[in-house]
């Protein structure tokens, strides 16, 4: 009866992930709830912006400058054909802020980022160093979970605006120093067409929904993991698919809201 | 507290990223390129407005002197109203010409205004009373097609 199989395995799954969207909601909660203390000791952020942030910066500035580039190109290529090569830098850098920057840094931040988070702590899991901390008295939340946390919400908005920035120069770059776009009309129609509170204001708070979402799966997975090497593995890849698909999905509802043409 | 190269590292981040914002919003954005400190408000009536949109530009011999704040459609007059706010530096005379133009040949439209030679300047609130709609690309192909079909054939 294989109809039967499927239907049961359908419904399993669909019953676990519930399950697992619950107990991932009352983690975030509990992530919050916790924050107040990890505040108190902000070395610990430190410790991880670093971890998080700076080791991303090389990832964020080398593909930004690519997608910049690429744009340019591919920008100029398009353009070209309605004589209107002088918008080239309107659209690289609309493209960049409302999109690109928010949605391709959130993606290389979860998987770079974010496998790392879901890994350590999986180890930490398996290596029983969590329950260590539970029997010394030590919330494993308030001391490992939150400060990853924090450092992923607020690096992120950082590394999505380092990466618009370093892609307008790359658009900057291949259109105006290599094709020969001039140079005054790329920059006066990209300050008339992009504007601070709809653009880029709107991208921030993009790049802030995205880091929150993709810490908080990095970080449930690796909590949740089951407690082996296969476990820790897939719950690492689970993090970036989870997560890239989640950033996608959220940017979509996200642009609806914000952008509603007008 | 001890300092490590750590915190310098993340410092040097965050000052980069914040740096990196910064520069989105003076170079690439609008926030750097025109502030208006005190504006007044002036509104005129055009008899098709193209595509003139909130927060386009007001030009008085191509300087930007200030940004249509709001249009509205006029159910008595059947026109649309054009509120606009310019800059307090720059007063215009009470025969000002309003125009829509448009920049380069499918660009985007701005009002651009005229002043005339009165004495008196309009005032906050004041309505600019000549206007020139905006000219729609299809009525003048429209009527050079209508010329041309008017004009006698030449006979050899």
């Amino acid at each position: 009866m294989p109809a039967a199989k499927t239907i049961k395995v359908i419904g399993r799954r669909t019953i676990n992930a519930v399950w697992r969207i619950g107990l991932a909601t009352r983690f975030f909660f509990l992530t919050l709830v916790y924050s107040g203390s990890s505040f108190r000791r902000f070395h610990l952020i430190v410790k991880e912006l670093f971890s998080t942030g700076v080791m991303s910066l090389i990832i964020i500035i080398v593909a930004g400058l690519f997608v910049g580039m690429v744009l340019g190109l591919q920008g100029y290529e398009t353009l070209k054909r309605y004589g209107s090569e002088s918008a080239l830098g309107s659209m690289v850098a609309l493209s960049l802020v409302r999109e690109l920057g928010p949605v391709v840094a959130a993606l290389l931040f979860a998987s770079r980022a974010g496998s790392a988070m879901t890994a350590e702590i999986g180890l930490m899991k398996a290596t029983e160093q969590i329950s260590a901390m539970e029997m010394m008295a030590v919330n494993p939340i308030a001391r490992i979970v939150a400060p990853r946390f924090w450092a992923g919400v607020i690096s992120m908005p950082l590394l999505a605006a380092l990466f618009s920035a370093v892609g307008v120069f790359g658009g900057y770059f291949v259109g105006v120093v290599q094709i020969g776009v001039d140079e005054g009309s790329f920059w006066s129609q990209m300050q008339a067409a992009v504007d601070f509170r709809d653009d880029i204001l709107n991208g921030v708070i993009k790049s802030f929904a995205f880091g929150t979402v993709v810490t908080v799966i990095a970080l449930f997975e690796g909590y949740d993991a089951p407690p082996t090497a296969e476990g820790v593995s897939g719950a690492t890849t689970r993090t970036v698919v989870t997560s890239s698909l989640a950033i996608l999905m959220l940017d979509f509802v996200l642009t609806a809201i914000m952008f509603r043409g007008n | 507290m001890e300092r490590t190269t750590l915190d310098f590292w993340v410092g040097a981040f965050v000052v980069a990223g914040i740096a990196a914002l910064v520069m989105l919003a003076m170079k690439v954005g609008n926030l750097g390129t025109y502030n208006m400190s005190e504006t007044y408000q002036l509104h005129a009536y055009f008899s098709n407005i193209g595509g003139l949109k909130p927060k386009a530009s007001i030009k008085s011999a191509g300087v930007l002197v200030g940004r249509v704040t709001d249009i509205s459609l006029d159910t008595e007059r059947y026109e649309a109203n054009v509120v606009m706010s310019l800059d307090k530096r720059y007063q215009f005379p009470k025969d000002t010409f309003a125009n829509i133009l448009t920049s380069g040949l499918l660009g985007e439209q701005y009002i651009g205004l005229m002043p005339g030679g009165d004495s008196e300047m309009l005032q906050n609130g004041e309505q600019i009373k000549k206007t020139q709609s905006a000219v729609v690309l299809e009525d003048l192909i429209g009527k050079f097609i209508y010329n041309k079909a008017e004009e006698p054939v030449k006979s050899k």
